[in-house]
């Protein structure tokens, strides 16, 4: 059923009794010539341009929980383009022009909202480098602007222009923003299932079948289940996953994310706004729900609890009365962590691995949600084609022995600093 | 919270600590093949379960703990002193 203003006046004067299931809920069949293990946006896109770019639509999702359990639907949901280090700035550029037109794409609305991302600037040293990295985005074709305090203060009223950090201005990236993290997962398996993918919730991949140094099939509580093809989204679960594949020690580590919502609140901000000085980090927005979506650093220790620990909540809390005092007297509402999949070089790989019939996609640090519709286009090119599209071309698993690394903060090869 | 047993300080609060990674990894001489070095700085165990991990007691007595702790349910095992020398030091106090 294709969604149109009509189908939504028709319905609604109908009781809403007529909408039929977004996606099927198929039995496994006994072979793909796909799988894609991970049910979150990522597997979920990649089915999708499986069967859209490719044709190859014989493919199954499967998911051990349900379709955005894990990070897809826990993120604080910010969409940008600003990085600059080759690899990284061609995959996320491609990444947000994919988000322009992504409602139309699945006729759903994933409500992506470009309201533009502000990053505050407090010191001359974080102007100059944030300065060369956004005119590197500027001669790349993305968009990239300086803004001074006085435009600042008009468009974020609430801001404490002078408090513990003055705030010298930001750099503004406008084409960024926000958009629905359930829409996006939803969207995606809709239209994938309108292709022919069979999207199977509640099979958890528990082994893999091997023939002949080929791995040609999973194992799951549902039984065998056969393809030529096997392509990895798992994200926070990938060193697990692929321990049980026999890839070997991955330049991984697990740590948690929280995030945190208020109750909803008349508007309030209707940007997003980013501060990071000294040891504070923290991104906030408003969702068109009213609450205010908000998040800072990592617990910084090695996870696979979904849940954080408080001294980050304290600290979260600090940054925002830092910057947004008035947000003093709002009632938290939910909070909530989740595994990330923190890389050596804090940027991703979509790539083959060394076991023929194996492909991998990982290493998203907490930057992952925008890379959703290029990370699967990618990857659907990737397992495909047996190559890499020219997006994905330098996120590769083999860049850290070749010395490649692509290090965006300069952290070095320490997970829990990027 | 977690806490942390510190063989100096006692139990303490996990805020007082900072994270300092894998404990599991061990650094190869410096003339050893490209390959161990690889393996050294750039892979990870990444274990869903107990983990060995430095913790370093910035805001209390200062020393680098070895600390093992269940990831998924942050049970701590126990704690000792990372440099062996401190460790034996503190046997022979005991
Ligand atoms: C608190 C928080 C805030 C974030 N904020 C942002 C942000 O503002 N902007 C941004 O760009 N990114 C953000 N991220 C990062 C982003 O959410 C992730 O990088 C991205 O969602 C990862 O890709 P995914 O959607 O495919 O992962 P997931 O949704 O985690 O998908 C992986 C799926 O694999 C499934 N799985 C695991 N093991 C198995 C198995 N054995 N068998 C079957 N299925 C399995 C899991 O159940 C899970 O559903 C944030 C993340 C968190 C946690
Ligand atoms: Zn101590």
């Amino acid at each position: 059923m294709r969604y149109n203003a009509l189908s939504v006046i028709k319905n609604g004067l109908r009781g809403n009794i007529d909408w039929t299931r977004a996606w099927r809920d198929p039995e496994p069949k006994p072979a793909y010539d796909v799988i894609v293990i991970g049910g979150g946006g990522h597997g979920l896109a990649t089915a999708y341009y499986l069967a859209k770019n490719h044709g190859v639509k014989n493919v199954a999702v499967i998911e051990k929980g349900w379709l955005g359990g894990g990070n897809a639907g826990r993120n604080t949901t910010i969409v940008r383009s600003n990085y600059m280090m080759p690899g990284n700035r061609e995959f996320y550029s491609f990444s947000l022009k994919l988000w322009e037109d992504l409602s139309h794409e699945l006729n759903y609305n994933v409500m992506f909202s470009q309201r533009a991302h502000i990053n505050l600037v407090f010191s001359p040293a974080q102007r100059d480098a944030l300065a060369r990295r956004y005119n590197t985005m500027l001669l790349d074709g993305d968009d990239g602007e300086w803004w001074d305090r006085d435009r600042l203060k008009k468009r974020v009223p609430h801001l404490n222009m002078d408090g513990r950090y003055p705030i010298e201005g930001a750099y503004v990236q406008p084409r960024a923003g926000t958009a629905r993290h359930d829409a996006v997962n939803w969207g995606y398996a809709r239209a994938a299932d309108a292709l022919g993918v069979d999207i199977l919730q509640n099979t958890e991949v528990t082994g893999f079948v091997r023939k002949a140094g080929r791995i040609v099939g999973v194992e799951t509580n549902r039984g065998e289940i056969r393809a030529e093809k096997i392509g990895m989204a798992v994200a926070g679960h990938t060193s697990t996953l692929a321990a049980k594949a026999g890839l070997g020690k991955l330049p991984i580590e697990s740590h948690v994310l929280q995030a945190y919502v208020s109750e909803p609140l008349k508007p309030f901000l209707d940007a997003v706004v980013v501060f990071g000085v000294g040891h504070g980090h923290f991104y906030i927005s408003q969702s068109d729900k009213g609450g205010l979506v908000f998040g800072g650093d990592l617990d910084m220790h090695n996870s696979y609890a979904q849940a954080g620990t408080l001294p980050r909540y304290t600290d979260v809390m600090g940054c925002a009365m830092n910057i947004l005092p008035a947000t003093g007297r709002i009632k938290l509402l939910r909070q909530w962590g989740g595994v990330m999949d923190m890389s050596m070089d804090g940027s991703p790989f979509i790539d083959r691995t060394e076991i023929p019939g194996l492909y991998l996609n990982a290493g998203w640090c907490y930057g992952g949600f925008k890379a959703t519709p290029a990370s699967g286009w990618c990857f659907a090119h990737t397992i495909a084609r047996d190559e890499p599209h020219e997006a994905n071309a330098r996120l590769t698993l083999s860049r850290y022995r070749e010395g490649r690394q692509i290090d965006e903060t300069g952290g070095g090869p320490v997970p829990n600093h990027h | 919270m977690l806490r942390i047993p510190c063989p100096f300080c006692g139990l303490r609060d996990h805020a007082e600590f900072d994270y300092e990674g894998d404990a599991t990894v061990t650094y190869p001489p410096l003339d050893a093949p490209e390959d161990a070095w690889f393996e050294a700085v750039f892979l990870r165990e990444n274990p869903r379960g107990r983990h060995r991990e430095y913790w370093r007691h910035t805001q209390g007595c200062g020393a680098y703990l070895i600390v093992e702790r269940d990831v998924t349910t942050h049970e701590i095992f126990g704690a000792e002193l990372a440099h062996p020398g401190m460790a034996s030091a503190m046997e022979g106090a005991a």
